[in-house]
């Protein structure tokens, strides 16, 4: 099994760069986030690119209703999360139906593959239900090698079918949190 | 507590409208959406059936996707005390172009007119101010509200948080369009978006 590398010794994975460049050649301008430590390369690139704006969330509801408005505006988004964040946003999900939205998060996974803390296990084991019930689609990406194919048919069915998609990154592909050496 | 001379939402939501050239007008959940299909409807209103607590990150939205366009908020306080962090993320972004404004009836007047926490003291003009949205205004009369009116126009000056004491009648409703895809897309096509 491996293991979430420690910072000090983290080296930039080539996974989140592709999802970048993905997010890029998509034209995706608002970037909503919830921090977390296996979307940090992801973010850390966002928030040095002129073209998109990065937007610290206090909860991950608000993303949803963010890029609600920014669609109104003309602009395509995706938000960043946790699946802890998930439950937070069920109401809000019914704006993905109620606009068609060309909705479009990224998840990354805990509660799964070697977690050592009990309390992610509840809301990472119904990510995926939560979502399905709410009418989004899901795509989920284990290994490192098939990120950008499963971010490109994401972002693809999203921006161009409006067909509200999660893609759910493993813990498997992160790591697990390392809580004790 | 309720005080005199508290004022009528709709004669406030169309005072505010009056001459808002093209500014998109976002209504929270509830009467505030009522108040801004009674003052006429518009191809750039946004009018919200659900989604509490949502109001201003899509207000947030669309002021970053167009910030040459004012875009105005307007919602109650219960929405408002439900999406609260949503002032912290404002604060944050500092749109020049989006103003908040909550209709404050200290009361959840949809649902039977419960007590909400603005009725006890909790300040939510307080609230916006400490979370870095510095012009805050607090209104009580229809000259402040009249006054304030132009300042939407200026997309550089804000983002503004103003609270409306109203009074707590429950008007009789005036339904908007209620179809998410309609209001959206009309919103869209108005700045010159075509359909996918």
């Amino acid at each position: 099994m491996h293991v979430r590398a420690e910072s000090s010794e983290e080296q930039a994975t080539a996974w989140p760069e592709d999802i970048f460049e993905i997010l890029q050649r998509f034209d995706v301008r608002q970037v909503p986030y919830v921090p977390d430590a296996g979307h940090s390369q992801l973010i850390n690139r966002v928030l040095g690119e002129p073209s998109m704006r990065a937007v610290p969330l206090t909860t991950e509801e608000e993303g949803v209703a963010l890029l609600a408005g920014a669609w109104a505006g003309g602009q395509r988004g995706a938000l960043l999360m946790q699946s802890s964040g998930v439950g937070n946003c069920i109401n809000m999900f019914s704006l993905t139906q109620i606009f068609r939205l060309p909705f479009l998060t990224l998840v990354t996974m805990r509660g799964e593959w070697g977690e050592f803390n009990p309390w992610q296990v509840p809301m990472g084991s119904s990510t995926q239900a939560v979502f399905e019930l709410s009418g989004i689609k899901v795509l989920r990406a284990s290994r490192a090698d098939e990120v950008r194919d499963v971010v490109e048919a994401a972002a693809g069915q999203a921006y161009n079918a409006c067909t509200p998609t999660a893609v759910l990154l493993s813990q498997r592909l992160i790591g697990a949190k390392v809580f004790t050496k | 507590m309720s005080k005199a001379n508290l004022l009528d939402r709709r004669q406030v939501v169309a005072s505010l409208l009056a001459d808002r050239k093209d500014a998109i007008a976002i209504g929270g959940l509830g009467a505030s959406t009522y108040d801004i299909a009674a003052a006429g409807d518009h191809d750039r209103n946004f009018y919200l059936w659900g989604a509490m607590g949502g109001a201003v990150m899509i207000g947030l939205g669309i002021a970053l996707a167009q910030p040459k366009l004012p875009v105005v908020v307007i919602t109650g306080d219960g929405e408002m005390l439900m999406g609260m962090g949503s002032l912290a993320t404002v604060g944050l972004q500092k749109p020049g172009n989006l103003t908040i404004v909550v209709l404050d009836n200290e009361a959840y007047g949809e649902t039977g007119g419960q007590a909400s926490h603005t009725a006890a003291g909790a300040d939510l003009v307080g609230v916006a101010k400490a979370c870095g949205i510095a012009k805050v205004f607090s209104m009580t009369t229809m000259a402040e509200v009249e006054a304030f009116a132009p300042s939407l126009q200026d997309v550089s000056a804000g983002p503004r948080f103003a609270s409306v004491k109203i009074d707590a009648a429950n008007l009789e409703r005036a339904l908007s369009n209620r179809d998410g895809t309609f209001i959206v897309n009309r919103i869209r096509g108005s700045l010159g978006f075509k359909p996918i």
